[in-house]
């Protein structure tokens, strides 16, 4: 298969998939079967163009001319190559764990949520291959326009409200700021194209590429930059495998993906660094990293606390992008992949928590570890992945990240990720050390609560006094878990990939 | 035969009408007002096919030479209305037949489509005719056949709507027949390119100031430009649905280009926006109908009556290009012409389609009606996110080269406010999703089945090219900027 015929099949496979899903309504089992196969088949496909990517390859095709002389384009480069490859393996990964948890959580409209799910990875993957900001934009749009019915997926009070507040924040911003930085930036250049070293270079002086960076960064509203993060604990109504998608496979990753794109082939890091425009974006992301950890440690609902977490972990990678220095593209690429394995354990140990035990709140978990081991250990692993200690992926993305703020002279960053590692830690070890040291207040009760229900094969494992998460979610958590270990052996293959990217010869 | 083409494409409506009033039985009559429509669709085409590869047409009724004679003129403007119009009508009629089978008495019904082929006549001969006094003569025959359509609606408002109309209507047209008047006083000619030619051999005189305040106040009524709106509202609530869905795609339209032709043609740019202050008028109405009539839509219980108020939101955006006078703003308007007429036809078929089968289109009872007939509200949404302007659909085209025009013009402000103003139509569209799909049916709802295919058929037609031609732009592309490069007169 030639490179641009793969990146048309990575597009349309999902969406050849969710016709499928569609049309099989009526068997559940069919339906999961496709929703897994077209999921291997995409990671396959997507897989299959890495050797090509890595020896310079640009493989990609032009679909149609929207504007004239504005067609909508692919091509693939390894920051996309990255993120598609982040997205379509953990696609694999949620759809397994989707089946245990949809079933045994009893959830209504099961075949609107895999078809939706299958659309949203299918703009996903038109964002990562891109060739041009006018293409990103509409696979932008229809990622957002997907998910809302799976935000809103309970279809009760608080789904609706969220919803409003998810399409309110992400439409709005990029119609009103996004959509003006694009048509912006083709009235200046005539171009929308991704290029390396960047388009805007002399085309406009120093105040406007200042608004312009302003338009753009908060017209990026997926990538959560503060007072534009609303959107993201809201959407913490939807169930598990949603947030999954939203904190890991898709939404916030081409948030920041573009925000990178943006950065490293709008306005290119030379021209960013040399007009001195950028400083505003530094503070208001060290800002947002800070803020949002203090405020994740205020919070006692275990998804809202990651939810916070997560803004903070996204504005890494915008500071990472705002140093504009090699090293800082090369952790912020890095911090795509290591935070969605780390984050989307941690998401996926929230849903088994609540599948198994019914347990949203962190305060109500004392003694829960040792009713569900696997869970929690798996909880510490996405935990110190996200930390940032080795040896766990987390840990080179930070590295690289210090590094960077290092070269760029920018002492106070360096602290400010230090800081916010131990804010990490302050967060997310106590659910962990409840779970496994606090004496129960009553441990009676909770073996009462977690042992009331009859278990199957499908909505939870109990042996003794363990009484786990169905398998699918058991497993699922497994690879997750796994795939931040192997991260801290394979992320010299990560620098590799990116190093063209960031001007770096390999 | 084919140069006859322009004069067949106002004749066979205008015959089509006496035609549908004698053969009485109501199938019968539908089927001449289907050839009627067709007929025009076809020739449209034709038209456009040979103005695109030739040029302009000009065609003298009944071999009168012009000046003195009528002329039937043809450039890419309104050849592309002429399609809008057609094209329109082509897909309303087949929809009017199960739509009317409901919302009209079936014994009258070969006088619906009497008056229907009228307005399409004059909203035709409007468009295609190169002679002031002409226009007037059609813009009366379409405006009188659209006070009887509206009046037939089967809710008793819908005759004070009419009334409201007819005589807000009535000032209109006596406004623009003075213009033309005090033109004919100063020139001696109605036909526009003559006119255009001895305007500017001539000084100006406090005379053709008179005229031309006139004419725009007179058209900007016709048009609904805001705050002369206040007629469509109710003419759009109360109307039956086929006749709002026709109105809101064409009279407005076809009213638009009036102004394009008056502002453009017959004064040149100079006069419209340089000695008058035009364009920044024009600016300040079209940015408060964005927000004020979008507002408005918002708060709107009744779907018609919420589309009613997104029109006139949507006239802001064409009129807000206008404004900018450049080819870009200028296309923006006339693409938007055509792709606002798909949307919000489809949007108003979506919405006749929804009374077909529960007589009312209330957002109280719209509670999960995505489920209820979700090929319908499916429409329905489709047509909303092409309001919002979301990229794939039409409106995304139309945003694109109105913010372009906007910052070609320096406009920062106004480019701002485009997008802004888009986020009103978000609310009001997702008020409705939020309804359809995430409220539960009601326990004591009937069961419904969708929409006939002879109703679903038609909306989609609107819908699916709304997305077609939010992807393939090249003719509507081509055609917008070329048409505003005519009108413009550069090249």
């Amino acid at each position: 298969m030639s490179g641009g015929t793969a990146v048309a099949f990575a597009i349309g496979l999902p969406l050849f998939g969710t016709i499928l899903i569609l049309l099989n309504d009526r068997y559940p089992n069919i339906r999961e079967g496709i929703t897994i196969t077209t999921s291997i088949c995409l990671a396959l496909v997507v897989f299959g163009l890495v050797p090509e990517v890595t020896s310079g390859g640009r493989p990609g095709f032009v679909l149609a001319e929207i504007v004239p002389g504005l067609p909508i384009a692919f091509k693939v480069e390894p920051l996309g190559m990255l993120f598609a490859m982040v997205a379509s393996g953990l696609w694999v990964v949620t759809s397994i764990y989707a089946i245990g948890y949809m079933r045994s959580h009893h959830e209504v409209q099961q075949t609107r949520f895999y078809a939706c799910f299958a659309i949203a990875i299918s703009s996903a993957m038109g964002i990562c291959f891109a060739g041009n900001m006018l293409t990103l934009f509409i696979f932008y749009e229809v990622l957002t326009i997907s998910t809302y019915p799976l935000v809103t997926h309970s279809e009760s009070k608080d789904a609706v409200k969220a919803g409003r507040t998810y399409l309110g924040i992400l439409i709005g911003t990029s119609i009103a700021f996004l959509l003006l930085a694009i048509i912006w930036t083709w009235f200046l250049t005539g171009t929308l194209d991704f290029t390396p070293g960047g388009i805007l270079k002399g085309k406009a002086d120093g105040p406007i590429l200042g608004i312009l960076l302003f338009l753009y960064m908060y017209g990026i509203g997926k990538a959560a930059l503060m007072p534009m993060h609303r959107w993201l604990p809201a959407a913490m109504v939807a169930p598990t495998p949603v947030s999954a998608l939203l904190h890991a496979v898709a939404v916030v990753k081409a948030g920041v993906f573009t925000v990178l794109k943006v950065i490293v082939y709008i306005f290119g890091i030379d021209t960013l660094a040399g007009i001195g425009q950028d400083d505003w974006l530094m503070y208001i992301a060290a800002f947002t990293v800070i803020a949002a950890s203090c405020v994740a440690l205020t919070k006692d609902n275990l998804k809202a606390r990651l939810a916070y977490s997560t803004v903070s972990q996204l504005s890494y990678i915008i500071l990472g992008a705002a140093l504009a220095n090699s090293l800082g593209i090369i952790g912020g690429g890095m911090h795509i992949a290591m935070h969605a394995f780390g984050k989307i354990t941690l998401f996926f140990c929230a849903g088994a928590i609540l599948v198994a035990s019914h347990k949203t709140e962190i305060s109500e978990m004392d003694g829960l570890g040792r009713v569900m081991p696997f869970t929690f250990i798996f909880f510490l692993i996405g935990s110190l992945s996200v930390i940032g200690l080795p040896p766990l992926g987390g840990s080179w993305s930070k590295w690289y990240l210090m590094l960077s703020a290092a070269e760029a002279g920018q002492i106070i960053f360096m602290f400010v990720f230090m800081l916010s590692s131990l804010l990490n830690i302050a967060y997310l070890m106590p659910l962990v050390a409840r779970g496994f040291f606090a004496e129960a207040k009553d441990n009676a009760k909770i073996l009462k609560e977690t042992h009331s229900e009859k278990v199957n094969f499908w909505n939870g494992i109990r042996i003794g006094n363990i009484r786990e998460a169905p398998p699918f979610c058991i497993f699922a958590m497994a690879i997750t878990s796994t795939g931040c270990i192997l991260l801290f052996f394979y992320a010299d293959k990560i620098y590799r990939l990116l190093a063209p990217v960031a001007g770096i010869q390999g | 035969m084919t140069e006859h083409l322009p004069a067949l494409q106002v004749v066979i409506p205008l015959l089509c009408a006496p035609i549908c009033m004698l053969v009485r039985y109501r199938d019968w009559s539908w089927v001449v007002a289907l050839f009627g429509s067709w007929a025009s669709l076809a020739i449209a085409w034709v038209l456009l096919q040979q103005v695109i590869a030739t040029g302009t047409i000009s065609y003298h009724m009944g071999n009168w030479a012009p000046p003195l004679g009528i002329e039937y003129r043809i450039d890419l403007v309104n050849a592309f209305v002429l399609l809008i119009v057609s094209a329109i009508a082509a897909v309303v009629t087949p929809y009017a037949r199960e739509s009317l089978r409901t919302e009209f008495g079936s014994n009258r019904i070969y006088m619906f489509y009497t008056a229907y082929m009228l307005c399409l006549c004059g909203l035709l001969g409007v468009t295609i005719t190169g002679d002031a006094f002409n226009l007037f003569v059609f813009l009366e025959i379409s405006s009188l056949s659209s006070y009887v359509l509206i009046a037939m609606g089967n809710d008793r408002r819908a005759l004070t709507a009419a009334y409201q109309y007819l005589v807000l209507g009535t000032i209109g047209a006596t406004f623009i027949v003075i213009g033309i008047g005090l033109l004919y006083a100063e020139t001696g000619t109605l036909n526009m390119v003559d006119l255009a030619k001895r305007l500017a051999d001539q000084p100006l005189s406090r005379t053709i100031g008179a005229a031309f305040g006139f004419l725009v106040v007179g058209i900007s009524l016709k048009l609904a430009l805001f705050p002369l709106h206040l007629w469509l509202p109710n003419a759009y609530t109360y109307a039956p649905s086929v006749v709002s869905a026709f109105l809101a795609a064409t009279a407005t339209k076809v009213a638009v280009y009036v102004l394009l032709r008056f502002l453009f043609t017959v004064f040149d740019v100079e006069l419209s926006f340089g000695f008058m202050p035009l364009d920044t008028i024009l600016f300040v109405l079209a940015v408060i109908a964005m927000f004020a009539a979008s507002a408005v839509a918002i708060f709107q219980t009744n779907l018609k009556r919420m589309l009613a108020y997104s029109s006139v939101a949507q006239i802001g955006y064409m009129i807000l290009g206008i404004s900018f006078a450049n080819v870009n703003g200028l296309a923006a308007g006339v693409l938007h012409l055509f792709n606002h007429a798909l949307i919000k036809g489809g949007m108003f078929l979506a919405l006749g389609c929804i009374f077909y089968r529960l007589a009312t289109v209330n957002i109280n009872d719209m509670a999960g009606m995505g489920r209820r007939m979700p090929w319908t509200m499916a429409a329905f949404v489709v047509g909303g996110l092409g309001l919002i302007g979301v990229p794939l659909t039409v409106g995304f085209i139309s945003k694109w080269y109105l913010v372009l025009g906007a910052l070609e013009r320096d406009w920062w402000l106004a480019a701002a406010l485009v997008l802004i103003s888009s986020l009103l139509a978000v609310v009001y569209v997702w008020r409705v999703v939020e309804v359809a799909y995430l409220k539960p049916i009601p326990e004591n709802a009937t069961k419904i089945e969708d929409a006939p295919p002879a109703m679903l058929i038609p909306t989609w037609l609107l819908i699916g090219a709304s997305i077609y031609y939010g992807i393939n732009t090249e003719l509507t592309v081509g055609v917008a900027k070329q048409a505003a490069q005519q009108l413009l007169g550069v090249s």
